[in-house]
């Protein structure tokens, strides 16, 4: 589904990502893990096409097509959706009137036409319950006022509306107390089917005890220097980063 | 069809013919007293508004045009302007849609101009669309049955001349400024409005407006008059684009609130910006001025300004009454070569007075724009109470915003509060949007017209939601 080929990325001049590949089948979620300044959220925001990241050499192609070529939006159209470390407000936008447009854009890229209101009205109010919000979150503008928690099952609550094919979660977890996080994680796992993927980038293992990983990579100093499966996550929780990689390759 | 009609269709081909028509009822060039004398008879009026219009032309010929504004324009020949010319003649009109410019037609639709009233702001000869007489009949039913006068100002002149002594120059006096001295000399247009007393007006007079005098001229004069605990709300101008071939504009606009009276006074302008130097665009000098005369009187301004290519309008109110309010509400949107001085002035001199003023600008391409407001607190104007609120937000890196706040406190008791942003419409809050799939130009406009949203909601309702649509037009291509 995704396949990332020996990316290099350079921000204001600093390389960050120095040859890093990762490939992601439909059915799989992955969680990349790292230090700080590791370029964990290099990566997702490269993906989803964030203005000031250049890209010097390597590829992204999602489903065949070159990802790098695509407009930011075209890149969500498609089915890729960043849900942010730190959602930023819009004030005086509807909550709802966002996610009404955003659907209705990703709609029209598939060539149907606008949701009918009844219709959309019911799918919100489904999600909405099961990320236990509060409807009135709807008409609040968006993420204006919202605690830190809010914002994150705000960003799943879109997630769960849009159903993108694959879900990038960044650093999903900051911020969370332990009610929160299971719900933020519920909701992230009501998205895994055999269709669909989902990239986590995370510093800490705990949220991998609610979304069991497939696959887990340690990105270290803009590569991924180690691949495993969940009990690697777990190891590192232990060991720590650069024990891990001081370890001689198996 | 008869040849005669025949003929006039084929001749509409002949750009040169068709003008020439239309010059036989336009006075020369320039002003002097014959100029006005002209302009007076022509409008059948009596003695003494003539002598009221030389005396205010007097003064003019003293004063000099004002040079304080943040604004950059040539000087203007006064002697190179004709200053009357007789309203179009139905046959003179486009006749059909089918002869209006496509591309005005395609900015109607863009709005959602309801398709009925497109010719009308068009400029069809409306009695070839709809029977215009009739609706009109009903609604001066209406308002006759509730006592409210609305006719133009030459009408009221004529039919109403103890009203107009009254009023007339009472809020804006002749010599006010330079603009407002050249309109009492000149004007020629505009609306007169009288709600009695306990009256409130049974209908929003923007429905009437927009059908029936959507075109305005060059120098308007309109007068509001609120009787106490009367009640109007009246919406000037329209979402359409205005296109005039006069490039000066310069109206004056009086209210007078008496005691628990109420005017709501909303403008929506989108006259011709120029192209994209600015060329030809039109001046709008604008002089608006509300006087809550009477104690708990409330007078509130709402603007949309998308139009001109120079905007210098400072909508104010005079509070001189107890407990009386004064709001004003404002978006500016300036693009291309657009440049936009205009804020408010709220004079308190009543006891308890209170205003309020919310005011978004926004500036694309390379446009400039200024917020200038005054909040005067006189020494008898014992608590009064003011709040500013003013934001705006640039968009690309050619655009310029200034605020100019003047404040003068003359008593201890005031409470004055003023908050200033300015913010660069944020690249994060686009990603934002983007990255959920939604285009650019959509993004920009939602997050645009989120930033309005404070003002925008006090726009009557049907008028909301083209006023979000003329933003998005306005901003075509500002981002990109």
């Amino acid at each position: 589904m995704l396949e990332v080929k020996d990316l290099h990325v350079t921000v204001e001049k600093k390389e960050i990502l120095k040859g890093l590949n990762l490939t992601i089948k439909a059915g799989e979620v992955h969680a990349i893990m790292g230090p700080n300044g590791a370029g964990k959220s290099t990566l997702s925001a490269v993906i989803a096409g964030k203005e000031g990241y250049e890209v010097t050499s390597g590829s992204i192609t999602f489903e065949g097509q070159d990802v790098l070529e695509m407009e930011i939006e075209e890149r969500a159209q498609a089915g890729l959706l960043l849900g942010f470390q730190y959602p930023v407000e819009i004030p005086g936008v509807k909550n709802i009137y966002l996610l009404k447009a955003a659907l209705n854009a990703q709609r029209a890229a598939r060539g149907e036409g606008d949701i009918p209101a009844p219709e959309f009205m019911k799918l919100v109010k489904e999600k909405i319950a099961q990320m236990q919000m509060d409807p009135s979150f709807l008409q609040r503008a968006v993420n204006e006022g919202f605690s830190g928690g809010e914002k994150k099952r705000n960003e799943i609550l879109q997630m769960l509306v849009l159903q993108p094919k694959l879900a990038m979660l960044d650093e999903i977890d900051s911020g969370l107390d332990i009610d929160a996080m299971r719900v933020v994680a519920d909701g992230v796992n009501s998205l895994r089917d055999s269709k669909r993927a989902i990239l986590l980038v995370t510093h800490y293992q705990r949220l991998l005890d609610y979304i069991v990983p497939d696959k887990v990579h340690v990105l270290m100093d803009g590569r991924i220097v180690k691949s495993g499966d969940a009990e690697l996550a777990k190891e590192l929780e232990v060991q720590g980063y650069e024990d891990i990689v001081e370890e001689p390759a198996a | 069809m008869a040849t005669e009609e025949m003929e006039q269709l084929v001749r509409r081909d002949y750009k040169e013919g068709f003008v020439t028509d239309i010059e036989s009822e336009t006075v020369p060039p320039g002003l002097d007293e014959s100029t006005i004398a002209f302009i007076s008879n022509k409008k059948g009026e009596p003695d003494w508004m003539l002598q009221w219009r030389l005396d205010a032309y007097h003064q003019w010929l003293k004063m000099k045009s004002p040079s304080w504004a943040h604004l950059d324009y040539p000087p203007i020949d006064y002697q190179a302007i004709s200053y009357y010319s007789a309203p179009k003649r139905p046959e003179d009109m486009p006749q059909s849609l089918d002869e209006v410019d496509p591309k005005l037609l395609e900015t109607y639709e863009k709005l959602g101009i309801p398709l009925h009233e497109r010719a009308a702001l068009a400029g069809v000869a409306v009695d070839a669309v709809f029977d215009s007489v009739s609706v009109t009949t009903t609604f001066k039913k209406e308002l006759g049955e509730a006592g409210v006068i609305f006719c133009s100002i030459s009408d009221a002149i004529r039919d109403y001349p103890e009203l107009i002594k009254q009023y007339l120059g009472t809020v804006v006096p002749v010599a006010d400024n330079y603009f407002a001295a050249l309109n009492s000399a000149v004007f020629t247009d505009g609306s007169f409005v009288f709600v009695p007393e306990g009256v409130t007006c049974p209908m929003e007079l923007s429905t009437y407006f927009r059908i029936n005098a959507a075109n305005t001229g060059q120098f308007e004069r309109t007068l509001i008059i609120c009787e106490s605990r009367a009640q109007v709300s009246y919406l000037e101008g329209c979402t359409a684009p205005m296109r005039d071939e006069n490039q000066l504009h310069a109206a004056v606009v009086e209210l007078v609130a008496l005691e628990d009276a109420y005017i709501k006074y909303s403008t929506v302008q989108n006259w011709y910006p120029g192209d994209e130097n600015g060329i030809g665009g039109i001046y709008n000098f604008v002089t608006k001025r509300g006087d809550c005369r009477g104690d708990r009187s409330r007078i509130s301004w709402t603007q949309v300004e998308t139009g001109s290519a120079i905007t210098w309008k400072y909508p104010s109110c005079v509070l001189r009454g107890k407990e009386s309010v004064g709001e004003f509400y404002s978006v500016a949107v300036t693009n291309g070569r657009q440049q936009a001085d205009t804020g408010t002035k709220m004079i308190h001199i009543g006891e308890g007075t209170r205003s309020y003023i919310v005011s978004k600008g926004i500036s694309a391409g390379r446009s400039d724009q200024s917020y200038r407001g005054l909040v005067k607190i006189g020494p008898r104007a014992k608590g009064a109470r003011n709040f500013t609120q003013c934001d705006s937000l640039l968009i690309g890196d050619t655009s310029g915003a200034h605020t100019f706040p003047y404040q003068e406190i003359g008593n201890s008791t005031a409470t004055v509060e003023h908050e200033a942003t300015t913010s660069k419409i944020g690249e994060d809050q686009l990603f934002y949007c983007r990255s959920r799939g939604i285009s650019e130009e959509d993004a920009v406009s939602m997050i645009v017209n989120g930033f309005c949203k404070d003002v925008f909601q006090e726009l009557p309702m049907e008028f909301a939601v083209e006023a979000e649509a003329l933003l998005n037009v306005t901003l075509e291509g500002a981002v990109g």
